[in-house]
């Protein structure tokens, strides 16, 4: 220790501005939570070290969700228990990033136990830090995997039998098994001796991964006094009587001598030729779109649809969207329906935009084409002033009260009936709005429909009923 | 002279700073802070400088430690 001054690191951030609420300055963390003296000794790794401007930590689900608050370093948060697979893949992408996943015991332990066991097989050049509290501590303090015999939790009242749920999970000892791994090591956060020892064991795995000489993993045994229900001095007592006994502090393995820094694997192909490989590739459009003539309300629709499940609620949004794709435009098209296939309830998201889209959710629509009344119902309070309601008056017979809507009623059922078949109402709306607002065009849904219908032989039914769809808004427009 | 400070906003009272002082010249405060904890506080002298409080300290800005005169 030769700094004169111990105080704040900077591998943390000067101010949470991530961090929602007033209070910018504290963590979220319990008081005497292990977690927030394990932040320090990797943070202050990371500013000793000056990787924190190339670190990525991926957050895990538990309390430490919220990693990103605090670090002055890049950030992914990781899906329950996937943090060593999103580390992967960030550190074959990024090879001179320093990716350090931070994870639970209920994380790594339970839900993401294989991830962490084919991370460590593959020996990937990341490195774990595994905070073990014996507990789920987020959710209320549940039993984990790694809940000692006899311990009591919120699922195991009367303590954790071995008859019942085995014994407690001993990872560094299962990870060590392996021949991949460079350095495996248990510490605890307890007295000076042993946070200590953590400080070096955190940063002598950041160090592995900076010399490239594979997986290392960092076992922290660490108090919750709030989950253990004790003070946080009891709580740290709890670790060495209880918890050092049974999951044993050490170094579990370490070759690092033994082993040679391997260089990072190197893409071989420019990221455009990964994009060509993959079909990515811009391609001129096949039939270039112009919205800039539009009326304003019809230009960049935000579409909902809504019907029941059968009325082809999605494939209409579907053909809207590759419509749009085939103009040129940017779309995306987000499914929503209940778990029945017909009967139930179905609407679907899309965007049609010349500028790139943030989130394919639709939340405020600026165009509402309602298959049924429930839908029709429901989705017109959320349509934009000025918005565009297409509705099926074959099947709602009261049209929308909203004076401030372009409603356009459409029969889609009995004119999809008189075309020849009932399924195709969809298509007649279809037909209904690219004449109303014109945003794609007729060519450009025939081509889509190409695309999206797999038996072709349906192919001229529904290209009749996008016709008759047109000239229902003809007629009624005059 | 070593000295420790806390930022008495920041201290959520767990006392581990308390507990792992080899010099016994941490204490904890009667008054309450803005998050609602009685915070600790140097008792003013004594301090030698080992760190082990700030290592102890799970809030990181809570504690600061000078090993010299500053």
């Amino acid at each position: 220790m030769a700094k004169d001054i111990l105080r704040k690191p900077k591998g943390f951030n000067d101010v949470y501005f991530n961090k929602p609420g007033a209070d910018k300055e504290n963590t979220h963390y319990c008081p005497g939570c292990g977690h927030g003296v394990v932040h320090k000794l990797i943070a202050e790794a990371l500013e000793d070290f000056g990787v924190a401007d190339r670190a990525i930590m991926i957050s895990p689900v538990g309390c430490s969700v919220f990693v990103y608050y605090y670090f002055a370093t890049g950030n992914v948060q990781a899906a329950h228990g996937r943090a060593p697979a999103v580390a992967t893949g960030l550190k074959r992408a990024n090879p001179d990033s320093i990716v350090i996943s931070y994870q639970g015991d209920g994380d790594l332990g339970a839900i993401g136990g294989n991830n962490i066991l084919q991370a460590a097989n593959r020996g990937e050049n990341i490195t774990v830090i595994f905070v073990n509290n014996a507990i789920y501590g987020m959710t209320g303090g549940q039993m984990a995997p790694t809940t000692l015999v006899g311990q009591r939790t919120m699922t195991t009242p009367y303590g954790r039998s071995v008859e019942n749920e085995g014994y407690p999970i001993k990872i560094c000892e299962l990870l060590a098994s392996l021949e991949s791994p460079a350095y495996l090591e248990r510490t605890a956060i307890t007295d000076v001796k042993n946070i200590m020892k953590t400080r070096l064991a955190i940063r002598k795995a950041i160090k592995v991964q900076i010399d490239n000489k594979g997986f290392s993993l960092v076992e922290i045994l660490s108090a919750c006094p709030s989950g253990w229900r004790m003070t946080p001095r009891k709580a740290k007592e709890w670790i060495t009587t209880n918890m050092m006994p049974y999951f044993k502090p050490g170094v579990y393995k370490d070759v690092l001598n033994e082993r040679k820094p391997y260089a990072p694997a190197k893409l071989n192909l420019s990221l455009d030729e990964i994009d060509e490989k993959l079909g990515l590739k811009e391609e001129a459009p096949s039939f270039p779109g112009d919205m800039s003539g539009l009326k304003e309300n019809h230009r960049n629709p935000r579409i909902k649809v809504a019907g029941f499940g059968g009325q082809g609620v999605l494939m209409l949004g579907n053909v809207l969207a590759e419509a749009g794709m085939l103009q040129g435009y940017e779309v995306s098209w987000l499914p929503s329906y209940g778990p029945e296939m017909r009967g139930g309830t179905a609407n679907c998201q899309v965007h049609i935009d010349e500028d790139k889209i943030g989130s394919p959710v639709v939340s405020d629509s600026t165009v509402l084409i309602a298959m049924n009344k429930p839908s029709l119902d429901k989705f017109v309070p959320d349509v934009v002033p000025g918005g565009v309601v297409l509705y099926n008056t074959s099947m709602i017979d009261q049209a929308p009260r909203r004076k401030d809507l372009e409603i356009i009623p459409v029969p889609a059922s009995e004119i999809a009936d008189a075309t020849g078949d009932l399924k195709v109402a969809n298509m007649v709306m279809i037909g209904a709005y690219l004449e109303t607002t014109k945003v794609v065009s007729k060519e450009a849904v025939f081509a889509a429909l190409d695309i999206a219908i797999k038996h072709k032989g349906f192919i001229p039914m529904n290209q009749k009923a996008i016709e008759q769809g047109i000239e229902h808004v003809r007629k009624i427009k005059g | 002279m070593p000295r420790m400070e806390v930022y008495t906003d920041h201290c959520k009272g767990c006392e581990l700073c308390v507990e792992i002082c080899p010099a016994g010249v941490i204490e904890m405060s009667e008054e309450i802070n803005k998050l609602g904890y009685h915070p600790a506080r140097y008792k003013g002298e004594g301090c030698t400088g080992c760190g082990f409080c700030f290592y102890a300290c799970p809030e990181p800005d809570a504690i600061t430690v000078y090993k010299k005169e500053d």
